[in-house]
């Protein structure tokens, strides 16, 4: 009996310690956020934290298919106001360690494959074609 | 319609056309950018108008700007690497006469592509624009194989530095999209712009539907062929001088 109590806590703090060196922690458990540009997202923070791969799902959808542009929840958009500017002055991508997509992912075990093909970085303000 | 009928009705907008014509402005521009949260309509038909007179072998600059336009690296495998536009050169076995034209998506009406897809991918905008919708491509390439332009591409690695307008990666097949990230926002497809910019202006682009726009005056009024017309797929790109 003692012998496993004794192993139920060393499970614990074995535990605790692996989380504790895993990451930035905010004070309550959840992985620190890079801040985001704007002071609002384009919906409520609640909101976004639950249903943000629905609207995605939607967008795509409607941009696609349907050719509907300048929706509210457009990927581009997510990437230009949640990827933040490394100490070089050029924007790390969202889906680096501890970057806004990839901390939360990493923290819920969700991967997703959206980044294999879409831009990780904001539209470089100077375009740069050839034309 | 029978075929007669139909002939009827074709001059019937060619005469409409040519009264139209006088108060043309001949700058191939788009319409306007479609408002914001509008979805495109079947009130347009995008189309491309090529005259391979104007289209010398050795120009590509319709290719460079669409490697550009859309992100396009040069693996150095031309057997495998993504184009969606290549030129061909066709010569007439009889007189020994060479043409080189630009093939890309031709836009079919019918897409032999769309018809084979086994889960929806391929599609057809309202505006007559055929894409892959990469969300649903499972990369079987039945379209690669349906498709009698040869006009797609499979993506045989792992993608960097895509851009935001052509987000693509491992596993998909993509083509010639009309540039319809440019054709949304009221431009020309990057090709179009750099043959006219660059080139020796041998593309046009503009809305087939619309009677008073350059292209549809002259598909009414010149002699223009569409390549393997007589598999009957309707397809949105014309060409002169073949
Ligand atoms: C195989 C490549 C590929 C993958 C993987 C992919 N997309 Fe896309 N996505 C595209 C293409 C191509 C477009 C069309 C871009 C255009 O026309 O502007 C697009 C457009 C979109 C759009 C509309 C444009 C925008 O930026 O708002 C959204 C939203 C979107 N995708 C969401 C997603 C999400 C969410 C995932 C992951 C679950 C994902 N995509 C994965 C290729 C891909
Ligand atoms: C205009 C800039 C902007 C855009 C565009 C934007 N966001 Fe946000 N987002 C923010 C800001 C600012 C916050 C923080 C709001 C707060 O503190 O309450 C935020 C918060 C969030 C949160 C909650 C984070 C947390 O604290 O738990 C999620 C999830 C999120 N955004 C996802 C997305 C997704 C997905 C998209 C694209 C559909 C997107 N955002 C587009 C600015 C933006
Ligand atoms: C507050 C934490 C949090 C943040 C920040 C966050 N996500 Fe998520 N995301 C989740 C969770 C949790 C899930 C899984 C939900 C589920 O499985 O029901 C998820 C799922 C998704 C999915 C669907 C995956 C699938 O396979 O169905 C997509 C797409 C997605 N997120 C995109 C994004 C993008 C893009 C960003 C950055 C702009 C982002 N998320 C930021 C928590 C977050």
């Amino acid at each position: 009996m003692n012998r496993l109590r004794l192993a139920v806590i060393g499970f614990v703090v074995l535990a605790t310690a692996i989380l504790a060196g895993h990451g930035a922690m905010a004070g309550d458990g959840r992985p620190a956020l890079p801040q985001a540009k704007g002071s609002v997202c384009v919906e409520d923070t609640q909101v976004m934290r639950r249903n943000h791969m629905d609207l995605l799902k939607h967008q795509r959808n409607d941009t696609l298919r349907q050719g509907v542009r300048g929706g509210k929840h457009s990927l581009a958009e997510c990437v230009s106001c949640h990827a933040t500017d490394g100490a070089d002055g050029k924007p790390v991508p969202v889906t680096a360690e501890g970057q806004f997509c990839q901390s939360c992912h990493s923290f819920a075990a969700v991967s997703i494959d959206c980044f294999s093909c879409h831009a990780t970085v904001p539209a470089d303000p100077a375009r740069t074609a050839i034309r | 319609m029978t075929d007669t009928s139909r002939r009827a009705f074709l001059q019937g907008t060619a005469v409409a056309a040519v009264t139209l014509a006088p108060g043309l402005t001949l700058i191939a521009t788009a319409a306007d950018a479609r408002p914001a949260g509008e979805a495109a309509s079947p009130k347009q038909r995008w189309g491309l108008l090529i005259d391979t007179t104007k289209c010398p072998a050795e120009c590509t600059a319709c290719i460079d700007s669409c490697k550009e336009e859309m992100g396009l690296p040069d693996h150095g495998r031309p057997a495998t690497d993504a184009q969606y536009i290549r030129k061909v050169s066709v010569k007439d076995p009889a007189s020994g006469k060479t043409v080189s034209l630009p093939v890309m998506c031709q836009h079919c009406a019918k897409p032999a592509c769309v018809d084979v897809c086994p889960t929806g991918a391929s599609m057809k905008r309202a505006d007559g624009i055929v894409l892959v919708d990469r969300h649903i491509c499972i990369g079987c390439r039945f379209c690669m194989m349906a498709c009698p332009y040869k006009a797609r591409s499979f993506i045989h690695e792992d993608q960097t530095g895509q851009k935001i307008a052509n987000p693509r990666g491992k596993g998909c097949v993509e083509g010639c999209t009309l540039c319809a990230h440019r054709v949304d926002a009221g431009e020309m497809p990057a090709c179009t712009e750099a043959c006219q910019n660059r080139g020796k202006g041998a593309m046009v682009f503009g809305d087939l539907n619309d009677p008073a726009s350059e292209i549809a005056v002259r598909v009414a009024t010149e002699a223009t062929t569409r390549i393997r017309a007589d598999l009957k797929l309707d397809p949105a790109v014309r060409y002169q001088g073949i």
